[in-house]
Protein backbone atom coordinates (compact mmCIF):
# COMPACT_ATOMS: atom_id res chain seq x y z
CA UNK A 1 0.00 0.00 0.00
CA UNK A 2 2.10 2.32 -1.02
CA UNK A 3 1.41 5.79 0.45
CA UNK A 4 1.63 9.48 -1.85
CA UNK A 5 3.18 11.96 -0.60
CA UNK A 6 4.68 15.16 -1.72
CA UNK A 7 8.34 16.56 -1.54
CA UNK A 8 7.36 19.13 1.38
CA UNK A 9 5.96 15.61 3.65
CA UNK A 10 9.65 14.13 2.81
CA UNK A 11 11.01 17.00 4.57
CA UNK A 12 8.63 17.72 7.57
CA UNK A 13 7.87 14.29 8.45
CA UNK A 14 11.27 13.80 10.28
CA UNK A 15 11.34 17.11 12.11
CA UNK A 16 8.64 16.56 14.38
CA UNK A 17 6.17 13.72 13.60
CA UNK A 18 8.68 11.47 13.48
CA UNK A 19 11.37 12.87 15.15
CA UNK A 20 14.28 9.82 14.93
CA UNK A 21 15.28 11.17 19.25
CA UNK A 22 12.06 11.91 20.52
CA UNK A 23 9.06 9.72 18.51
CA UNK A 24 11.43 6.82 16.97
CA UNK A 25 13.87 6.50 19.73
CA UNK A 26 16.75 6.12 17.48
CA UNK A 27 20.10 7.39 17.76
CA UNK A 28 19.87 7.88 21.65
CA UNK A 29 23.05 7.12 22.63
CA UNK A 30 24.61 10.16 21.13
CA UNK A 31 21.42 11.93 22.48
CA UNK A 32 22.15 10.78 25.91
CA UNK A 33 25.98 11.15 25.98
CA UNK A 34 27.15 14.62 24.33
CA UNK A 35 24.19 17.00 25.08
CA UNK A 36 25.54 18.17 28.48
CA UNK A 37 26.33 21.66 26.50
CA UNK A 38 24.95 23.33 24.02
CA UNK A 39 27.30 23.81 22.17
CA UNK A 40 28.88 19.74 21.91
CA UNK A 41 24.53 19.06 20.96
CA UNK A 42 25.60 21.62 18.02
CA UNK A 43 28.94 20.28 17.33
CA UNK A 44 27.03 16.75 17.67
CA UNK A 45 24.27 17.34 15.20
CA UNK A 46 26.60 19.32 12.95
CA UNK A 47 28.26 15.92 12.29
CA UNK A 48 25.54 13.69 12.23
CA UNK A 49 23.41 16.03 9.59
CA UNK A 50 26.50 16.43 7.19
CA UNK A 51 26.94 11.93 7.60
CA UNK A 52 23.23 11.79 6.82
CA UNK A 53 22.99 13.82 4.00
CA UNK A 54 25.97 12.68 2.47
CA UNK A 55 25.06 8.93 3.16
CA UNK A 56 21.51 9.21 1.99
CA UNK A 57 22.30 10.74 -1.74
CA UNK A 58 25.25 8.40 -2.27
CA UNK A 59 23.12 5.47 -1.16
CA UNK A 60 20.16 6.54 -3.18
CA UNK A 61 22.38 7.63 -6.18
CA UNK A 62 24.18 3.95 -6.06
CA UNK A 63 20.95 1.72 -4.81
CA UNK A 64 21.16 0.34 -8.54
CA UNK A 65 24.56 -0.95 -8.14
CA UNK A 66 24.47 -2.44 -4.55
CA UNK A 67 23.26 -5.85 -4.38
CA UNK A 68 20.77 -6.59 -1.77
CA UNK A 69 23.10 -9.70 -0.06
CA UNK A 70 25.51 -6.84 0.53
CA UNK A 71 23.19 -3.63 1.04
CA UNK A 72 24.00 -3.25 4.40
CA UNK A 73 27.64 -3.57 4.36
CA UNK A 74 27.74 -1.16 1.59
CA UNK A 75 25.44 1.19 3.74
CA UNK A 76 27.97 0.74 6.81
CA UNK A 77 30.98 1.29 4.47
CA UNK A 78 29.62 4.37 3.13
CA UNK A 79 28.46 5.85 6.43
CA UNK A 80 31.97 4.72 8.03
CA UNK A 81 33.71 7.04 4.95
CA UNK A 82 31.59 9.89 5.90
CA UNK A 83 31.80 9.97 9.88
CA UNK A 84 35.78 9.37 9.07
CA UNK A 85 35.84 12.57 6.95
CA UNK A 86 33.25 14.17 9.24
CA UNK A 87 36.00 13.69 12.18
CA UNK A 88 38.72 14.60 10.02
CA UNK A 89 37.25 18.19 9.79
CA UNK A 90 36.24 18.49 12.98
CA UNK A 91 39.61 18.07 14.21
CA UNK A 92 41.17 20.26 12.25
CA UNK A 93 38.47 22.92 11.89
CA UNK A 94 36.52 22.87 15.78
CA UNK A 95 39.08 20.95 18.16
CA UNK A 96 38.17 22.33 21.30
CA UNK A 97 34.89 20.67 20.21
CA UNK A 98 36.34 17.28 18.51
CA UNK A 99 38.29 16.69 21.81
CA UNK A 100 35.01 17.24 24.10
CA UNK A 101 33.13 14.78 21.54
CA UNK A 102 35.56 12.49 22.02
CA UNK A 103 34.72 9.12 20.20
CA UNK A 104 31.39 10.02 20.13
CA UNK A 105 32.03 11.38 16.39
CA UNK A 106 33.14 7.45 15.68
CA UNK A 107 30.47 6.08 17.50
CA UNK A 108 28.01 8.05 14.38
CA UNK A 109 28.98 5.17 12.47
CA UNK A 110 26.80 3.27 14.63
CA UNK A 111 23.46 5.52 14.81
CA UNK A 112 21.10 3.39 13.67
CA UNK A 113 18.96 6.63 13.11
CA UNK A 114 21.11 7.16 10.00
CA UNK A 115 21.42 3.18 8.97
CA UNK A 116 17.54 3.25 9.21
CA UNK A 117 17.30 6.21 6.74
CA UNK A 118 19.51 4.34 4.81
CA UNK A 119 17.61 1.32 4.79
CA UNK A 120 13.84 1.95 4.91
CA UNK A 121 13.67 5.02 2.36
CA UNK A 122 16.90 6.22 0.08
CA UNK A 123 17.63 2.39 -0.93
CA UNK A 124 13.99 3.20 -2.36
CA UNK A 125 13.26 6.13 -3.62
CA UNK A 126 14.85 8.76 -6.03
CA UNK A 127 17.80 11.28 -4.92
CA UNK A 128 16.22 14.35 -4.23
CA UNK A 129 13.32 12.60 -2.23
CA UNK A 130 16.24 10.69 0.31
CA UNK A 131 17.70 13.93 0.42
CA UNK A 132 15.69 15.68 2.02
CA UNK A 133 14.24 12.95 3.88
CA UNK A 134 18.21 13.31 5.29
CA UNK A 135 17.79 17.00 5.35
CA UNK A 136 14.55 16.66 7.59
CA UNK A 137 16.09 13.70 10.00
CA UNK A 138 18.61 15.63 10.29
CA UNK A 139 16.70 18.99 11.49
CA UNK A 140 14.81 16.65 13.36
CA UNK A 141 17.65 15.24 15.52
CA UNK A 142 19.04 18.60 15.71
CA UNK A 143 16.08 19.91 17.67
CA UNK A 144 15.86 16.79 19.68
CA UNK A 145 19.70 17.34 20.82
CA UNK A 146 19.67 21.85 21.43
CA UNK A 147 16.00 20.74 23.27
CA UNK A 148 18.18 18.37 25.42
CA UNK A 149 21.45 20.47 25.64
CA UNK A 150 19.75 23.61 26.21
CA UNK A 151 17.99 22.12 29.58
CA UNK A 152 20.98 19.94 30.58
CA UNK A 153 23.44 22.83 30.71
CA UNK A 154 21.08 25.50 32.12
CA UNK A 155 20.27 23.46 35.05
CA UNK A 156 23.68 21.50 35.35
CA UNK A 157 26.02 24.39 35.20
CA UNK A 158 23.75 27.45 34.93
CA UNK A 159 24.79 28.74 31.37
CA UNK A 160 23.38 28.75 28.29
CA UNK A 161 25.93 28.78 25.33
CA UNK A 162 28.55 29.23 28.35
CA UNK A 163 26.68 33.03 28.99
CA UNK A 164 26.25 32.65 32.83
CA UNK A 165 22.51 33.25 33.33
CA UNK A 166 21.93 33.17 37.35
CA UNK A 167 23.95 34.91 39.33
CA UNK A 168 26.78 33.62 41.11
CA UNK A 169 24.71 32.60 44.06
CA UNK A 170 23.64 29.83 41.33
CA UNK A 171 24.43 26.18 42.61
CA UNK A 172 24.16 24.13 39.58
CA UNK A 173 22.68 20.89 39.68
CA UNK A 174 25.26 18.50 38.70
CA UNK A 175 23.58 15.49 38.39
CA UNK A 176 21.94 17.11 34.69
CA UNK A 177 25.54 17.17 32.94
CA UNK A 178 26.10 13.74 34.48
CA UNK A 179 25.13 10.68 32.07
CA UNK A 180 21.77 10.04 34.83
CA UNK A 181 21.01 13.77 34.03
CA UNK A 182 20.64 12.53 30.26
CA UNK A 183 18.22 10.03 31.11
CA UNK A 184 16.33 12.36 33.38
CA UNK A 185 16.30 14.99 30.57
CA UNK A 186 14.86 12.98 27.89
CA UNK A 187 12.20 11.26 30.39
CA UNK A 188 10.78 14.56 31.25
CA UNK A 189 10.98 15.80 27.28
CA UNK A 190 9.12 12.62 26.77
CA UNK A 191 6.77 12.85 29.39
CA UNK A 192 6.13 16.47 28.56
CA UNK A 193 5.40 15.61 24.65
CA UNK A 194 2.99 12.83 25.39
CA UNK A 195 1.13 15.12 27.67
CA UNK A 196 0.40 17.43 25.22
CA UNK A 197 -0.56 15.17 22.58
CA UNK A 198 -2.97 13.74 24.96
CA UNK A 199 -4.54 17.24 25.81
CA UNK A 200 -4.74 17.28 21.60
CA UNK A 201 -6.52 13.92 21.45
CA UNK A 202 -8.66 14.77 24.49
CA UNK A 203 -9.41 18.31 22.82
CA UNK A 204 -10.32 16.65 19.01
CA UNK A 205 -12.32 14.15 20.69
CA UNK A 206 -14.11 16.88 22.89
CA UNK A 207 -14.95 19.17 19.98
CA UNK A 208 -16.39 16.04 17.76
CA UNK A 209 -18.67 15.45 20.73
CA UNK A 210 -20.00 18.97 20.84
CA UNK A 211 -20.21 19.18 16.92
CA UNK B 1 2.59 6.53 23.63
CA UNK B 2 0.98 7.58 20.13
CA UNK B 3 -0.25 4.94 19.13
CA UNK B 4 0.40 5.10 14.97
CA UNK B 5 3.89 3.52 14.21
CA UNK B 6 5.60 6.26 12.35
CA UNK B 7 6.05 5.17 8.60
CA UNK B 8 9.34 3.56 6.66
CA UNK B 9 10.55 2.43 9.99
CA UNK B 10 11.10 -1.34 9.37
CA UNK B 11 14.76 -0.17 9.08
CA UNK B 12 15.80 -2.44 11.63
CA UNK B 13 13.64 -5.48 11.11
CA UNK B 14 15.65 -8.92 12.01
CA UNK B 15 16.13 -10.80 8.65
CA UNK B 16 13.15 -13.27 7.86
CA UNK B 17 10.43 -10.92 8.76
CA UNK B 18 11.22 -9.12 5.85
CA UNK B 19 8.43 -8.51 3.35
CA UNK B 20 8.55 -11.20 0.47
CA UNK B 21 10.53 -10.86 -2.70
CA UNK B 22 7.77 -9.52 -5.35
CA UNK B 23 9.20 -11.85 -7.97
CA UNK B 24 9.97 -15.62 -7.58
CA UNK B 25 13.61 -15.71 -6.36
CA UNK B 26 15.83 -13.70 -8.77
CA UNK B 27 18.26 -15.37 -9.84
CA UNK B 28 21.55 -15.68 -7.31
CA UNK B 29 23.70 -12.78 -7.92
CA UNK B 30 27.22 -14.55 -8.07
CA UNK B 31 29.50 -14.60 -5.43
CA UNK B 32 31.86 -12.69 -7.52
CA UNK B 33 29.72 -9.78 -7.93
CA UNK B 34 29.41 -8.78 -3.99
CA UNK B 35 32.98 -9.21 -3.45
CA UNK B 36 33.54 -6.97 -6.56
CA UNK B 37 31.04 -4.51 -5.55
CA UNK B 38 32.33 -4.13 -2.09
CA UNK B 39 35.92 -4.28 -2.77
CA UNK B 40 35.62 -1.04 -5.08
CA UNK B 41 33.24 0.71 -2.62
CA UNK B 42 36.30 0.20 -0.33
CA UNK B 43 38.87 1.59 -2.74
CA UNK B 44 36.56 4.48 -3.23
CA UNK B 45 36.42 5.20 -0.02
CA UNK B 46 40.39 4.88 0.83
CA UNK B 47 40.65 7.12 -1.75
CA UNK B 48 38.50 9.49 -0.45
CA UNK B 49 39.67 9.61 2.95
CA UNK B 50 42.94 9.66 1.89
CA UNK B 51 42.61 12.72 0.12
CA UNK B 52 40.59 14.88 2.97
CA UNK B 53 43.35 13.38 5.59
CA UNK B 54 46.36 15.06 3.03
CA UNK B 55 44.52 18.31 3.60
CA UNK B 56 43.63 18.62 7.09
CA UNK B 57 46.73 16.30 8.79
CA UNK B 58 48.83 20.00 8.63
CA UNK B 59 45.82 21.61 10.26
CA UNK B 60 45.38 19.46 12.92
CA UNK B 61 49.04 18.70 13.42
CA UNK B 62 49.62 22.75 13.54
CA UNK B 63 46.80 23.05 15.90
CA UNK B 64 48.43 20.33 18.38
CA UNK B 65 51.79 22.15 18.42
CA UNK B 66 50.79 25.27 19.04
CA UNK B 67 48.61 23.95 21.94
CA UNK B 68 52.12 22.37 23.19
CA UNK B 69 53.83 25.42 22.96
CA UNK B 70 51.23 27.50 24.59
CA UNK B 71 51.07 25.45 27.37
CA UNK B 72 54.69 24.81 27.81
CA UNK B 73 55.18 28.67 28.51
CA UNK B 74 52.25 28.45 30.91
CA UNK B 75 54.12 25.96 33.29
CA UNK B 76 57.02 27.81 32.62
CA UNK B 77 55.95 31.13 33.25
CA UNK B 78 59.63 32.68 33.18
CA UNK B 79 60.68 31.37 30.34
CA UNK B 80 61.00 33.10 26.92
CA UNK B 81 62.10 30.69 24.83
CA UNK B 82 62.41 26.81 25.51
CA UNK B 83 64.27 23.67 23.73
CA UNK B 84 63.74 20.75 23.21
CA UNK B 85 65.59 17.98 24.63
CA UNK B 86 65.32 14.16 23.77
CA UNK B 87 66.57 11.45 26.08
CA UNK B 88 69.20 9.42 24.62
CA UNK B 89 70.83 6.62 26.67
CA UNK B 90 69.99 8.48 29.73
CA UNK B 91 71.66 11.60 27.98
CA UNK B 92 69.74 14.81 27.12
CA UNK B 93 70.16 15.92 23.34
CA UNK B 94 68.35 18.32 21.54
CA UNK B 95 69.25 16.31 18.50
CA UNK B 96 68.05 13.04 17.23
CA UNK B 97 70.37 10.10 15.64
CA UNK B 98 69.69 10.16 12.14
CA UNK B 99 66.38 8.52 10.42
CA UNK B 100 64.74 8.23 13.92
CA UNK B 101 61.23 8.92 14.61
CA UNK B 102 60.68 11.55 17.13
CA UNK B 103 57.88 9.92 18.89
CA UNK B 104 59.65 7.13 19.69
CA UNK B 105 62.02 9.29 22.57
CA UNK B 106 60.92 10.76 25.79
CA UNK B 107 61.33 14.64 25.80
CA UNK B 108 61.75 17.47 28.17
CA UNK B 109 61.25 21.48 27.74
CA UNK B 110 63.42 23.29 28.62
CA UNK B 111 62.93 26.86 29.44
CA UNK B 112 65.65 29.88 29.18
CA UNK B 113 64.81 33.42 30.23
CA UNK B 114 65.65 36.62 28.20
CA UNK B 115 69.32 36.35 28.83
CA UNK B 116 69.32 32.91 28.37
CA UNK B 117 69.44 31.80 31.77
CA UNK B 118 67.80 28.30 32.72
CA UNK B 119 64.48 28.30 34.27
CA UNK B 120 63.24 24.87 34.32
CA UNK B 121 61.93 21.90 32.36
CA UNK B 122 58.49 21.38 31.29
CA UNK B 123 57.22 17.63 31.11
CA UNK B 124 54.85 16.01 30.16
CA UNK B 125 53.44 12.44 31.63
CA UNK B 126 50.14 10.73 31.14
CA UNK B 127 48.60 7.81 33.55
CA UNK B 128 45.53 6.40 34.51
CA UNK B 129 43.35 9.07 36.35
CA UNK B 130 39.30 7.54 36.93
CA UNK B 131 38.26 7.11 33.76
CA UNK B 132 40.52 7.19 31.27
CA UNK B 133 44.38 8.62 30.79
CA UNK B 134 45.11 11.91 32.06
CA UNK B 135 48.11 13.76 30.26
CA UNK B 136 49.76 16.12 32.44
CA UNK B 137 52.28 18.65 31.80
CA UNK B 138 54.24 20.53 34.46
CA UNK B 139 56.87 22.67 34.89
CA UNK B 140 59.91 21.91 37.02
CA UNK B 141 62.76 23.74 38.99
CA UNK B 142 65.90 21.13 39.09
CA UNK B 143 67.34 23.98 41.04
CA UNK B 144 65.49 24.59 43.85
CA UNK B 145 63.36 21.39 43.31
CA UNK B 146 60.19 23.38 43.41
CA UNK B 147 57.19 23.31 40.61
CA UNK B 148 55.94 26.53 38.61
CA UNK B 149 53.16 25.32 36.97
CA UNK B 150 51.05 22.30 36.24
CA UNK B 151 48.63 22.13 33.04
CA UNK B 152 45.78 19.24 32.32
CA UNK B 153 46.52 18.03 28.44
CA UNK B 154 43.76 15.55 28.34
CA UNK B 155 41.46 14.43 30.29
CA UNK B 156 37.75 12.80 30.02
CA UNK B 157 36.90 12.94 34.46
CA UNK B 158 33.90 12.88 34.96
CA UNK B 159 32.36 16.16 34.20
CA UNK B 160 31.07 18.35 37.43
CA UNK B 161 33.53 16.32 39.89
CA UNK B 162 37.15 14.68 38.63
CA UNK B 163 37.16 17.48 35.65
CA UNK B 164 37.75 19.93 38.52
CA UNK B 165 41.54 18.57 37.99
CA UNK B 166 41.21 21.84 35.16
CA UNK B 167 38.77 23.73 35.93
CA UNK B 168 39.10 24.48 39.77
CA UNK B 169 41.13 27.22 39.60
CA UNK B 170 42.44 27.29 43.53
CA UNK B 171 43.12 23.57 43.30
CA UNK B 172 45.40 24.96 39.87
CA UNK B 173 47.07 27.99 42.01
CA UNK B 174 48.61 25.34 44.44
CA UNK B 175 50.90 24.44 41.59
CA UNK B 176 51.77 27.76 40.29
CA UNK B 177 52.85 29.27 43.83
CA UNK B 178 56.26 27.04 43.59
CA UNK B 179 55.66 23.72 46.07
CA UNK B 180 58.40 21.77 46.87
CA UNK B 181 58.92 18.22 45.47
CA UNK B 182 57.69 15.40 45.92
CA UNK B 183 54.41 16.87 46.15
CA UNK B 184 52.35 15.27 49.19
CA UNK B 185 48.35 15.01 48.80
CA UNK B 186 46.20 16.16 51.88
CA UNK B 187 42.97 16.53 52.68
CA UNK B 188 41.64 20.32 52.26
CA UNK B 189 42.34 21.58 55.83
CA UNK B 190 44.07 18.69 57.46
CA UNK B 191 47.70 20.03 56.27
CA UNK B 192 50.64 20.45 58.30
CA UNK B 193 51.86 23.82 56.46
CA UNK B 194 54.97 21.58 55.22
CA UNK B 195 56.38 22.58 51.27
CA UNK B 196 54.89 20.39 49.41
CA UNK B 197 51.55 19.73 50.54
CA UNK B 198 49.11 19.94 47.93
CA UNK B 199 45.05 20.26 49.23
CA UNK B 200 43.10 17.56 47.19
CA UNK B 201 39.38 18.18 45.74
CA UNK B 202 36.44 16.83 47.74
CA UNK B 203 34.50 14.52 45.13
CA UNK B 204 37.76 14.36 43.26
CA UNK B 205 39.86 12.69 45.46
CA UNK B 206 40.91 9.68 42.88
CA UNK B 207 41.59 12.83 39.53
CA UNK B 208 43.67 14.87 42.57
CA UNK B 209 45.75 11.94 43.67
CA UNK B 210 46.53 11.08 40.09
CA UNK B 211 47.58 14.11 39.07
CA UNK B 212 50.07 14.39 41.99
CA UNK B 213 51.03 10.91 41.16
CA UNK B 214 51.77 11.39 38.00
CA UNK B 215 53.71 14.60 39.03
CA UNK B 216 55.97 12.60 41.53
CA UNK B 217 56.51 9.62 39.14
CA UNK B 218 57.44 11.74 36.37
CA UNK B 219 60.21 13.68 38.51
CA UNK B 220 61.28 9.98 39.75
CA UNK B 221 62.35 9.51 36.44
CA UNK B 222 63.57 12.51 35.21
CA UNK B 223 65.19 14.07 38.69
CA UNK B 224 68.84 11.67 38.09
CA UNK B 225 68.89 12.56 34.36
CA UNK B 226 68.23 16.49 35.43
CA UNK B 227 71.27 16.06 38.09
CA UNK B 228 73.42 17.88 36.21
CA UNK B 229 71.32 20.61 35.31
CA UNK B 230 70.16 21.94 32.38
CA UNK B 231 72.20 22.08 29.47
CA UNK B 232 72.36 25.45 27.96
CA UNK B 233 70.22 27.12 24.96
CA UNK B 234 71.18 25.49 22.05
CA UNK B 235 71.38 26.80 18.99
CA UNK B 236 68.00 25.12 17.63
CA UNK B 237 65.12 27.76 17.19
Amino acid sequence: MPRITTPSQDLIRGIWDENPVLIQMLGLCPALAVTNTVKNALAMSAATFFVICCSSVLVSSCKRFIPKEVRISSYILVIATFVTLADMMLQAYAPVQHKELGAFIALIVVNCMILGRQEAFSSRHTVFRSLLDAIGTGIGFTIALLMMGGFREILGTGTFFDIPLFGPNFEPWVVFVLPAGGFLTLGFIILAMGYYEERKAERVEQSERTA
Amino acid sequence: MNGKLPADTLAVAPPGTEPAPQEPLEEKVSTFRLVATLAVAGILAGILIALVNQHTKPIIDAYRAQQLRLAVYEVLPAAATYNTFYLLDGMLSSTLPEGAKESDYKRVYAGYDEAGEPVGVAVSRGESGFQDVILVIFGFDPASNTLSGMKVLESKETPGLGDKIFKDQAWVDQFFDGPQTPLVPVKPGSGKGLPGEIDTITGATISTKAVIAIINNALAEWEPVLEGGIPEEGTQP
